[in-house]
């Protein structure tokens, strides 16, 4: 397949490996922010093949992980309802809340249905006029356009059974987070691709000139995030600190205006709560004012519970890049993807599950 | 989850008032929302997440990239 294949290369992700290794001279600690960067990486086994004075630290760029406990108790109350039909990606269904998953409130009989995409819940919404349709409407800014034009899409269709639980984040409020932490290791970053796509990457040049880190925006494939380590580790030789693109044939500096401009029409800054990290100011999207009837938290009031994690689970020092998996007593005995203790083992994307299906355990 | 997949545009057309599109990803095809790429044509490559075509690749700046990295390999042999 095109534009896949040949950046699978091995011949080629081995050169640009060796110029690694070439440019090298100090220890540093670089930080892919986007799970699916993780995954990639612990997938073609890329950590293991650049010099020892580099280690990868993985970010919290898995909204499944980052979601909220209270956010998935929540979704479970709502999605137990009667005359609800709750619609999410296929990977929420597993992530435990404080007592169970959507899994096993499907199993005692809630219709939950998993869809490939928003749009797919609004004719589910046009077709069952009788029910109410909640999409589990979560994610990066990646997401961000398909949740905001389903509500664009159910007001045009004058629909008043469909609405959103909502739980965006996103990522240069996280990178303020981790950089201004007081005991932050991370001195460079490959941003995430996808991100990027979507909102371009001006919003990195402040972050990279007061943290003075290089920052570049990398794609998926084994030889875009060798190519965009590389570019990493020049700067962080050269003593430089700017954002370059390492994506260019998905990405521009600006981004993609016409889903720029949706997302503003429908959704605003929020402070959010991230699970394991806790809450990042300004960090979240929620919708504005004229669409909060389309708001699932507004229309079905919930009684919280009090939401309760695991004491074992290290989560949150994962996510900053303050340790790794195999430093967590409970990991791959206690806490496995099938039981998951936090939010770094809950999605194939997290940082835990990564090293688990991929035998990292040392 | 911000997995997105590239793929070809085989034909685009209207529904529901949406600019919708069939891609082909090696062989399997699906719909997907073209709205946010309205200057899409039949036979370009396009990256798809979550059913939304987030960009039109640049095929320029692929073969740029690809030469640049072909360059680093050579230096193997030197």
């Amino acid at each position: 397949m095109k534009y896949i294949s040949e950046y699978r290369d091995a011949h080629l992700v081995q050169a640009v490996i060796n110029e690694i290794a070439r440019t090298v001279r100090h220890p540093w600690v670089i930080m892919e922010i986007c799970g699916g960067q993780t995954h990639s990486i612990l997938k073609y086994g890329l950590e293991q093949l650049l010099p020892e004075e580099l280690e990868l630290v993985h970010g919290p760029g898995c909204p499944v992980c980052v979601t909220s406990l209270e956010m998935i108790d929540k979704a479970l109350a709502i999605a137990a309802q009667p005359d609800v039909i709750f619609t999410s990606y296929g990977d929420m269904l597993r992530v435990p809340g404080s007592d169970g998953d959507l899994f096993s409130i499907r199993a005692s009989g809630a219709d939950i249905r998993v869809v490939y995409s928003s749009l797919d819940a609004v004719k589910i919404a046009e077709e069952n006029p009788d029910k109410q349709v909640v999409f589990f409407a979560i994610g990066f800014e990646t997401t961000a356009p398909a949740n905001a034009m389903s509500v664009i899409h159910a007001q045009k269709l004058g629909l008043n059974n469909f609405s959103l639980l909502i739980s965006h984040v996103r990522v240069p409020p996280a990178m303020h987070a981790i950089l201004g932490s007081p005991n932050n290791r991370v001195q460079g970053f490959l941003a995430a691709g996808h991100v990027c796509t979507v909102m371009g990457y001006w919003e990195y040049g402040p972050i990279a000139q007061k943290f003075r880190v290089p920052i570049v925006v990398t794609g998926f494939e084994p030889l875009d995030i060798v190519q965009g380590i590389l570019f990493v580790v020049r700067q962080l030789e050269k003593g430089s600190c700017e954002v370059e693109n390492a994506y260019a044939r998905v990405v521009c500096f600006e981004g993609n205006q016409p889903a720029q401009k949706i997302i503003s029409q429908v959704f605003e800054d929020c402070d959010q709560k991230w699970r394991g990290i806790g809450t990042i100011p300004l960090s979240g999207w929620q919708l504005k004012h004229e669409f909060m009837s389309y708001d699932a938290a507004d229309r079905f009031q919930v009684q919280m519970i009090t939401p309760t994690e695991s004491p074992l689970c290290i989560a949150g020092q994962i996510l900053r890049g303050l340790n790794k998996p195999f430093d967590c007593p409970a990991f791959a005995n206690q806490c496995t993807p099938e039981h998951p203790l936090g939010a770094t083992m809950v999605s194939s994307e997290g940082a835990c599950a990564a090293y688990y299906r991929y035998g990292r355990s040392i | 989850m911000c997995l997105a997949v590239p793929g070809k545009i085989l034909d685009i057309y209207e529904a529901d008032g949406l600019l919708m599109g069939k891609i082909d990803f090696g062989g399997v095809i699906r719909e997907a929302c073209l709205t946010y790429v309205p200057e899409a044509k039949v036979g370009d490559f396009t990256i798809i997440h979550v059913g939304f075509a987030l960009n039109l690749i640049d095929e320029k700046e692929a073969m740029e990239t690809l030469a640049l990295l072909d360059e680093i390999s050579k230096q193997d042999f030197t």
